[in-house]
């Protein structure tokens, strides 16, 4: 995926913070990737590069931490993200067929984000609400019962968002990042 | 240091706890159920809800967050405590029933029984939740807190005898704690069943003066919440079960390893930690004592393997997470090469419960040989889905049918999936076996950590096994052969079948590499990937046969071996649904007004399905995917 403007400076000037707040131990590695994760919403490869150089680990290291794990995702996410849960529950209601909806729909395999950077779509294990199968989490909020027809519904509600909001939603992707979702936001801090 | 200083210190945390409780019992409170299951299903929209209609009736009824009670299949949940009334828990809320609620309850002072669940205390106006089925069968212990205190203020669970096991141990010697811990026969819960005395013991015995704690919240079944759920709704219980473990065993400091994906969680124990730590009863000198003992999170980064105790410790190293091969156990060689203790979330919760009543007391519930209760995340196609505790020993055909108040829509039972991904499916003829580690591990599969699926009539066993088979395939740390080429190759089989394909010998061959990979693999989760694929094949065997035999799914999942079809008798000339919700628009309408699908471009995506209203129900599965010969077009 190609940086935009400006995304270069912000990437080397979050990876100096989080690194200045933190030992640069071995040991600090995952935390380290999670604040920076937290902050850009992904883990661009400029970022991974920079944290081998200020942790004086191999880059190879670092990018066999960033896939190995599940947390980790290399792709900015998009404005509006899609995670699909594919937990035992889910699965077996067909959450798999609203996955597959959901890739038809944004024209992109599920880990992926569109190229303007729109949609990202995603598969989880157990959101916690089984009762609810099959659910699905858009932009945070959860939403049960998706019905492959309730995928198009959901899609159009994300449009029509994106036309009021506008254009300047692209030029900034990388910002509105933060989900509420993400822990380290709200209490990585604080360690 | 004098004997009693911590019994006086916690004395006087107890009182300070019970006055402000007791004060906030005094006036009403609508408690809401607010862990992952309840924000999910719409509860924090509800408590603003409540605050809002409360302040606009300007009445003095404070709202605060409680975590899961367990009644998920009822979610959002309210309990609302008004002195004169007992406490009464409702479900299903909605804006309109909080008005409700809300002006006839609080304001007035009708309880609305016909909208409760059931009432929290007896009384003799309106059942209790042991009324039913599933309170004879249920027996709350480390559950018996959750959903009924706010988790956010360490004062409700001093007011609850919480932190009194930590005083009481504190006056005697650690080895007082182990003794107990051990004479209890405290198993593990987090799905072998290792004696946590004797893995203490252990640790003690390495000799080491620099030892560590930590707590396995890593919750990698795909399909479970139980340790999320504790964590997010009583906290406290488990950090003090840990800070007992850590003056047992001499340890200084400890770490919860939780998933970054339960933000929640992390959130709550993060501020148990804090309020812990003021209150001294975490840190520096304990209660004044000289036993020092601190937490820490690690938020894990969502890898199953690193659930195994081995690949756990790796990880919080900053390795990824790949397990090694034992001994030497974590108990004399952990993390930072030091002795260390890993217990499960639910082991832990245990332990303070056992200090305060005894190892006796502890031994009179459940089993012989697996004493203490058992807690599920029953879900799946039973009514009553949610968090369950019952006493060792109960048998699944209870715990299915009574406690889960079983299938729902009348569907035909099928099978249990427990144990998750390391797990097996059990059939009925197996439901009379009691729910022990043993006596599952005898039936093919294992207790787990908790994660229990019903399935029905409309599930294909080949699928099941097929998606767990996926799931640790995906999640192979790929260290050894075995695992990593063994379950690949059985995934390819099973995806083979789920499209038809195969003989007699593919059964065969599937159930060697599963012997295969069970006896060669390094690691527990190559050794037991194999289980819910061996479980299938012990009991489900005729629908592995129906699919390579008659290539045909007799659920009618394998979506290559089904197709949608319209049946013309069925099809209303009058509406046009099924055309609107196709998204490959595959659906048309024929000259005779009737609709039909276009095989070639069907993406079976089941959308028509479920849009074809329930008075035609016109559109059917067909399995195998052969259409009828068409009567009408001939007779026309
Ligand atoms: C692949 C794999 C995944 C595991 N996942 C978990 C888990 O999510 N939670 C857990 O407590 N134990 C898990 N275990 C078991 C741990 O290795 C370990 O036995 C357990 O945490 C010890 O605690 P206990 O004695 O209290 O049960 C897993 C084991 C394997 C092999
Ligand atoms: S499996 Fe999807 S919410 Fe639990």
């Amino acid at each position: 995926m190609q940086l935009m403007e400006g995304e270069k400076e912000q990437i080397i000037s979050c990876v100096d913070e989080v690194l200045s707040n933190s030992t640069k131990e071995k040991e600090d590695l995952i935390p380290i990737l999670q604040k920076v994760q937290a902050r850009l919403g992904y883990l661009p490869a400029l970022a991974m590069e920079k944290i081998a150089e200020g942790t004086d680990v191999p880059t190879v290291d670092v990018y066999g931490l960033a896939t190995f794990y599940n947390q980790f995702r290399l792709n900015p996410p998009g404005d509006h993200e899609v995670k699909v849960c594919l937990g035992t529950a889910c699965y077996m209601v067909g959450g798999d067929i609203t996955l597959e909806s959901f890739e038809r729909r944004m024209e992109i395999n599920e880990g992926e984000t569109t190229s303007d950077r729109r949609y990202s779509l995603e598969r989880v294990a157990c959101v916690g609400c089984c009762t609810m199968a099959p659910v699905v989490v858009v932009d945070d909020e959860v939403e049960g019962k998706v019905t492959p027809t309730r995928v198009d519904g959901i899609m159009l509600e994300l449009e029509g968002k994106n036309g009021k909001s506008g254009d300047n939603n692209s030029s900034n992707a990388g910002q509105n990042t933060g989900s509420k979702d993400d822990p380290t936001k709200e209490v990585g801090e604080q360690k | 240091m004098s004997e009693s200083d911590s019994q006086a210190i916690y004395e006087k945390l107890y009182e300070e706890a019970k006055k402000k409780i007791d004060a906030k019992e005094n006036k009403a409170q609508v408690l809401v159920g607010t862990a992952t299951c309840g924000v999910s299903a719409g509860a924090l929209k509800i408590k603003e809800d409540f605050e809002r209609e409360i302040k606009e009736k300007d009445l003095d009824v404070d709202v605060v967050e409680v975590g899961c009670i367990g009644h998920c299949y009822a979610e959002p949940l309210a309990v609302i405590a008004k002195p004169g009334h007992p406490a009464v828990c409702y479900g299903y809320l909605d804006d309109g029933l909080v008005h409700r609620l809300v002006e006839d309850f609080l304001a007035g002072d009708d309880p609305s029984y016909e909208y409760a669940l059931a009432a929290l205390e007896r009384n003799d106006v309106f059942p209790t939740f042991e009324d039913f089925p599933r309170g004879q069968y249920e027996h709350k212990l480390i559950l018996e807190n959750c959903g009924f205190i706010d988790v956010r203020d360490i004062n409700n669970y001093i007011a609850r005898d919480g932190y009194k096991a930590l005083s009481k141990a504190l006056e005697k010697e650690p080895s007082a704690v182990l003794e107990e811990v051990k004479a209890a026969n405290l198993r593990g819960r987090g799905g072998a069943g290792f004696p946590a005395g004797i893995k203490w013991e252990a640790c003690i015995k390495s000799g080491q003066d620099e030892k560590y704690v930590i707590c396995n919240a890593d919750e990698g079944d795909p399909g479970a919440f139980m340790d999320r759920s504790i964590l997010e709704s009583d906290p406290h219980l488990v950090i003090e079960g840990m800070i007992l473990c850590a003056y047992a065993i001499g340890a200084q400091k400890g770490y919860l390893y939780i998933r970054a994906e339960y933000p929640r969680a992390v959130g709550h124990v993060q501020e148990a930690l804090d309020q812990a730590r003021a209150k001294g009863l975490l840190g520096e000198s304990i209660m004044d004592t000289e036993f020092s003992f601190d937490l820490e999170i690690f938020q894990g980064s969502g890898a199953f393997v690193c659930g195994e105790a081995t690949a756990l410790v790796n990880s919080m190293e900053g390795n990824m997470g790949m397990p090694e091969s034992r001994p030497p156990r974590l108990a004399s060689q952990g993390f930072r090469g030091k002795p260390t203790v890993l217990n499960n979330v639910k082991t832990f919760a245990y332990v303070p419960y056992i200090i305060n009543r005894g190892a006796d007391w502890f031994k009179e519930i459940g089993t012989k040989d697996n004493p203490g209760t058992a807690v599920f995340s029953l879900v799946g196609k039973v009514n009553n889905t949610g968090l369950v505790e019952v006493p060792m020993g109960t048998t699944l055909r209870e715990l299915v049918f009574d406690v889960g108040d079983g299938l729902r829509d009348n569907k035909e039972f099928k099978a249990v999936q427990i144990g998750g991904p390391s797990g097996g499916c059990l059939p009925e003829s197996a439901l009379d076996v009691p729910i022990d580690f043993d006596s599952l591990h005898e039936a093919g599969a294992i207790m787990g950590s908790g994660g229990l699926v019903v399935l029905d009539e409309n599930d294909c066993m080949v699928s099941v096994s097929r998606y767990f088979l996926e799931f640790t395939q995906h999640e192979s740390c790929g260290k050894c052969t075995f695992c990593r080429l063994g379950t690949k190759h059985m995934l390819d089989i099973l995806n083979g079948i789920t499209r038809g394909k195969g003989d007699a010998e593919t059964l065969e061959l599937l159930k060697e590499l599963a012997e295969d990979v069970r006896d060669g693999s390094l690691c527990n989760l190559g050794k037991t990937a194999p289980n819910p694929v061996l479980t299938t094949l012990e009991y489900f065997m005729d629908e592995y046969k129906a699919h390579i035999e008659e290539g045909r799914c007799p659920a009618g999942v394998c979506r290559e071996l089904i197709l949608y079809y319209i049946e013309p008798p069925k099809c209303s000339k009058l509406c046009n649904v099924c055309v609107g919700s196709c998204p490959t628009e595959a659906i048309f309408t024929r000259d005779d007004g009737l609709k039909e699908i276009d095989q070639e471009k069907c993406v079976k995506c089941d959308n028509c399905l479920k849009a074809c209203p329930p008075e035609y129900n016109a559109i059917v599965k067909l399995s195998p995917p052969v259409l009828p010969p068409e009567k009408e077009k001939t007779a026309k």
